[in-house]
């Protein structure tokens, strides 16, 4: 990792809302982190929690009439979210890429995979077509993709689902960009194949220096390859942790009882698996003050102001949003067998 | 590739033996007036009807008539001879009238694409913008309206001889023009008049293809890599939203050139397959309308056939399953 401490990416008060017939929708709401050079950032949650809108928001691709984005982005001294759509972009795909989770849809089926890695490359810079064919031989090859050539000529159909996702990240990374932002890249792989994907980001990530967004529901990914973790919840982050912080020493109800619902092969099998009781919140109607109240066992009466983003557990690089001490934190996390959840099944 | 071909062509002769089979016991079996009859005039006697019936093999059972009248559409293409035209075949007759058919189908079919395609997309692009909204409203109303009121009012505003603002050729003018310049110009009422409707439909069609296509995720990845909206609509977009499009202008084309133009051809006295069907239903000349019926479904079957062909082409999936 490069000089850590350098802040790529300085999100602040970012908030999404979309117009709807049925009122207004606010998928972020006020979220603030920063991507620091070379480290891979994991931001955790459920479907819906607004993390891939977020990410989509930064680069622009929710953007249209009935989108409010505000806030701040800052990105090589610009603000992403007041940047025009050309200069926007002109980073996209160039010093900020993304992929995507279902690779067999997010490639168009009627191109080939030399085609359409042919036009990232050209998309972004005056390159002859036979140097950006050769171009991405090589990026097709970096990803670990045998038969590259060959294999140039070949429709999305014909490659395999981790075949896809490697073709995807070639294509995200032909303009060696800064920044990746991979959303939920293995949900839609077999356990083997998200493995390797995973390693492979990883080795890419030393590879080329860029720092990595993984954005993700689930905490083994997190485990597997985050510096530092974002867990969201209702539009916003809860928790901001380096991550071996969040798995020993989680602060926010809402990450106790995620990492109570994994299933672990290690302990024995519950006759129910743990869960968060309730749903979360509409993002058309949000609860006043914090917004995990309605589902937290341990909410009391100074709930109802929403806590501020801010450290809390005496780590000043571990911020939380909850009013509960640290010491209190510490007893109610622990249900039987001296595991974490949000409370006793 | 090939074996796709192959499958469909083989698929196709067996179709067209199955609609020649199907409208020969429409027109043979199934109650129609007498042939013989028919020919032999008012007043004849039966014994000049049965005299006819003989020599028209009328009195052969069902199989071998059916065997006869294939082997003669096979090895001659011979789709019998009118009855009410000195015994004209009746495949003359239609080769005669088809230049007229094919100008007015690929013309209309030419106009009704340009017009289509860009409001269909544009459509798309601005979702429910001012512009979405007339040219949706625009594109019912044409639907709505039947060809042959269309074509009316269309002489009655613009043909040189009773229109309001007399600027183009009126009815018959196909036949009087005997320059390909002066065909054109005759055409160009039948042919906006005759594509009004398609464009209308096509219009809305390719407009929710492309509304579909536009959510679809790999416009996202487009746009993610960083590509200009212009390149994402066409390239990206309109590719996928034309591909179903060609089904549709296979199959219509083929309907059009079969005679489906017959309301057209018979608003502006064009000398064409849909009018000549129109005055054979009229005399009751049966052996026309049947050459005529199948002429068309020969036509139908073989653009269907270029249409799988194409489809193949345009959408790598199909060429491999």
């Amino acid at each position: 990792m490069s000089a850590p401490g350098t802040e790529l990416l300085s999100v602040s008060g970012l908030e999404v809302t979309f117009r709807t017939d049925a009122g207004e929708l606010r998928a972020v709401d006020g979220l603030s982190f920063d991507l620091r050079r070379g480290e891979i950032l994991g931001i955790v949650g459920e479907s819906g929690s607004g993390k891939s809108v977020a990410s989509l928001s930064i680069l622009g691709l929710t953007r249209g009439p009935d989108t409010v984005i505000s806030g701040r982005a800052e990105f090589d001294g610009r603000d992403l979210i007041a940047l025009g759509e050309e200069e926007l972009r002109e980073l996209r795909g160039n010093r900020i890429s993304m992929i995507f989770q279902d690779p067999l849809s997010s490639l168009h089926p009627f191109y080939t995979i030399g085609r359409q890695l042919i036009e990232a490359i050209q998309v972004h810079r005056s390159a002859r077509k036979a140097d950006a064919a050769a171009r991405a031989v090589e990026l097709l090859e970096m990803v670990g993709i045998p038969d590259a050539r060959r294999r140039l000529d070949e429709y999305p159909h014909e490659f395999s689902g981790g075949m896809r996702q490697r073709a995807m990240i070639a294509m995200a990374l032909a303009n060696e960009p800064d920044i990746l932002i991979a959303d939920e890249p293995t949900t839609a792989l077999d356990v083997t194949t998200q493995a390797q994907i995973l390693g492979l980001i990883k080795d890419l990530r030393e590879q080329l220096g860029m720092a990595v967004i993984m954005i993700t529901h689930d905490l083994g990914v997190v485990a597997e390859v985050a510096d530092r973790v974002l867990v969201m919840y209702a539009g916003r982050a809860v928790e901001s942790a380096p991550v071996d912080a969040l798995f020993y020493d989680p602060q926010h109800p809402y990450t106790w009882g995620l990492l109570g619902s994994v299933t672990r092969m290690d302990r024995p099998r519950a006759a129910k698996l743990a869960q968060i009781k309730g749903q979360p919140p509409s993002p058309l109607a949000l609860p006043a003050g914090c917004k995990f109240r309605p589902r937290c066992p341990h909410a009391f009466d100074r709930c109802a102001v929403e806590p501020p983003l801010e450290p809390r557990s005496g780590d000043s690089a571990h911020a939380d949003r909850c009013w509960l001490g640290p010491d209190e934190k510490r007893a109610k996390r622990v249900v039987e067998g001296g595991e974490i959840g949000l409370e006793a099944a | 590739m090939l074996r796709y071909i192959a499958r469909r062509l083989l698929w196709a002769v067996a179709l067209l033996f199955i609609v020649t089979a199907v409208i020969f016991v429409i027109f043979n079996v199934l109650p129609t007036a007498d042939p013989a009859q028919l020919r032999a005039g008012r007043g004849a006697s039966v014994e000049q009807i049965e005299a006819i019936r003989e020599s028209l093999g009328l009195n052969d059972p069902i199989h071998v008539r059916f065997a006869r009248y294939v082997e003669g559409v096979v090895t001659e293409f011979d789709l019998g001879r009118s009855i009410f035209q000195n015994n004209a075949p009746v495949r003359d007759i239609i080769f005669d009238r088809l230049p007229a058919t094919i100008m007015l189908t690929v013309g209309a079919a030419i106009l009704w694409l340009a017009v289509a395609i860009p409001v269909g997309v544009i459509s798309a692009v601005r979702r429910r913008s001012l512009l979405d909204r007339t040219t949706m409203i625009t594109t019912l109303t044409l639907i709505s309206a039947p060809v042959f009121w269309l074509g009316l009012v269309a002489l009655y505003l613009f043909a040189q001889d009773v229109g309001v603002i007399k600027i183009f050729p009126g009815i018959g003018a196909y036949s009087e023009a005997d320059t390909f310049l002066g065909k054109v110009g005759a055409m160009i009422l039948p042919w906006i008049v005759l594509a009004s409707a398609t464009a209308a439909i096509y219009a809305r069609y390719i407009r929710s293809q492309m509304i579909e296509v536009m959510g679809e995720d790999y416009i996202r990845t487009a746009r993610a890599k960083g590509a200009p909206e212009g390149v994402v609509v066409r390239r990206h977009g309109l590719r996928s939203a034309l591909t179903p499009v060609v089904t549709l202008l296979g199959v219509d084309i083929g309907t059009l050139l079969a005679g489906n133009a017959i309301l057209t051809e018979t608003v502006f006295n064009i000398p064409g397959v849909g009018g000549e069907l129109a005055s054979a239903i009229g005399q009751s000349d049966y052996e026309l309308i049947q050459g005529i019926v199948l002429f068309g479904a020969f036509f139908i079957v073989i653009f269907s056939l270029i249409v799988d062909v194409l489809y193949a082409y345009l959408d790598p999936r199909v060429r491999y399953s």
